[in-house]
């Protein structure tokens, strides 16, 4: 038997990135954005009276916490679209999936953040509380969503399954935080954590975290549209690698 | 056939199959009770000071390990379940033969269940020989309900997550993520129910009934949600 070296397959998709104008303008805003954020959340906001410096953590971190909550809501809308639809799209997947990888790496953004944050103004990197338990908990079922969506099958077998599994690791979230919350009650509170109460935010410093919300919003729509695009194009390789396959074994079949 | 007698057949096959193989009371009730042990290794025979004075550190813990040790037992159960499943591909064939994922989920849950509440009981009578924890007879109604009520919920939860996992290469290794993050509340509610049941660090019984309130929300969501995405998950797993 002879081994022929394929001729390499012509197709549409082979000159063409995940960028388009539309995603190359959104990139350039965010740049732009993450720029007035460095500006605003090291520069120009003030110091905090109580915890001085240290503040100029919460213009990451209560971003990363917008956005790890959002890419959240956007798998389980998405996975909920697959589910729910007639069509039953391979395009809300690949969103779900997408959403959820970017919302793993803003959880662990949030997670670092808070630590910190945690350390300098409550003397801790982590307190037992209700809110903080449950965020790593959470943390850890999208790890395991993501797990999900690597165990192989055709794309509609991920699909449904990762979708379903989604929609069980969003909808376990009011569970898993009521128990620990009932659970945190009967534990003193720390009483550093009192310091975390109704602080009134000045003027610039509300500025800045609002600079820092757009700022990474925009980071997350951009990343998500590129991570979509590379996962449409994985599927797609797949698809064409199995249909060369095939056609290259039935060749040989058709030569011996 | 409806489905209660369809879920009775799966629910017999799977305990006739554990009476023949034992892996039960051969492999997962040593492996509880070698957790229990280690347990007091790690520990140590402290004291801890409570309202009541001195209690030895095992005594005040014992609940929660007995918990603990019996959600790590839920995970080779678990494997152990789907296992004799997806070897010979028996979930397949059930599904070929048209039977109703409802049922073989039901079936499947309460045959877990049942081998759940044996490995329980050994683990508190293991934490009372062990650990000097005291049952009141008081505390013992609590003590079956809290029994009765999270085991239900574990094994719903642990059939949803074996059969989404059956079936694949990857499944030892993925089945504790994706469980151990969901029973979490099973753990504090059962916990703190059987601190209660045995007054604990001077728990009164009266603080027990309302974790039994959420342990049987949890029962129910995955009772309910279990038997509803069970059929889509194995058909996804062939």
């Amino acid at each position: 038997m002879t081994t022929t070296t394929p001729a390499p397959a012509t197709t549409p998709t082979r000159t063409r990135g995940t960028g388009t104008t539309a995603t190359r303008l959104l990139g350039i805003a965010t740049v732009v954005m993450l720029g007035w954020l460095v500006a605003f959340g090291l520069g120009f906001s003030p110091a905090d009276r109580d915890q001085d410096e240290a503040v100029r953590i919460m213009y990451v971190h209560v971003p990363t916490v917008w956005v790890a909550y959002v890419a959240l809501g956007v798998t389980a809308l998405c996975s909920a679209l697959y589910l729910f639809t007639k069509k039953h799209s391979l395009g809300f997947d690949r969103f779900a999936g997408a959403s959820a990888e970017i919302a793993v790496v803003f959880m662990a953004l949030t997670l670092v953040s808070g630590m910190l944050w945690g350390k300098i103004t409550w003397g801790v990197y982590w307190a037992w509380d209700a809110r903080l338990t449950s965020f790593a908990l959470l943390f850890i079922s999208t790890i395991g969503y993501l797990a999900v969506r690597s165990l192989g099958g055709s794309h509609q077998q991920r699909a449904k399954r990762s979708a379903i599994v989604g929609l069980l690791v969003v909808l376990e979230i009011p569970l898993v935080h009521w128990s620990v919350r009932l659970w945190n009650s009967l534990h003193q509170e720390p009483s550093v954590l009192d310091t975390d109460g109704d602080v009134s935010i000045e003027g610039l410093m509300l500025f800045s975290l609002f600079v820092g919300v757009i700022a990474f919003t925009l980071l997350y729509v951009w990343l998500l549209l590129h991570r979509t695009r590379s996962m449409a194009m994985a599927d797609l390789l797949d698809d064409v690698g199995l249909d060369q396959a095939l056609a290259d074994r039935r060749a040989e079949g058709a030569s011996s | 056939m409806n489905r209660w007698s369809i879920a009775r057949l799966v629910a017999a096959k799977d305990l006739r199959i554990e009476r023949r193989s034992k892996v039960l009371t051969n492999q997962v009730i040593p492996f509880a009770g070698v957790t229990m042990v280690i347990f007091a290794f790690a520990l140590d025979a402290k004291s801890a000071r409570t309202d009541d004075g001195f209690v030895p550190l095992l005594e005040l813990v014992a609940p929660g390990l007995v918990w603990l040790a019996a959600l790590f037992s839920l995970l080779l159960l678990v494997q152990r379940a789907f296992a004799i499943e997806a070897d010979d591909g028996a979930l397949d064939a059930l599904r070929v033969a048209g039977v109703d994922p409802v049922a073989i989920f039901w079936g499947k849950s309460a045959a877990l269940a049942v081998q759940l509440a044996v490995l329980d009981m050994v683990l508190l009578g293991a934490a009372v020989l062990l650990y000097g924890a005291d049952v009141p007879a008081g505390g013992l109604v609590l003590l079956v309900v809290t029994l009765v009520v999270a085991t239900c919920g574990l094994a719903c939860v642990g059939t949803l997550y074996g059969g989404l996992t059956a079936g694949f290469s990857g499944r030892e290794t993925l089945l504790p993520l994706l469980v151990l993050p969901v029973v979490a509340p099973v753990l504090i509610g059962a916990t703190r129910a059987v601190e209660s049941a045995l007054g604990t660090g001077g728990v009164a019984l009266s603080e027990g009934w309302p974790w039994i309130g959420l342990l049987t929300v949890f029962a129910i969501a995955f009772g309910v949600g279990g038997a509803l995405a069970f059929g889509p998950l194995i058909d996804e797993a062939t």
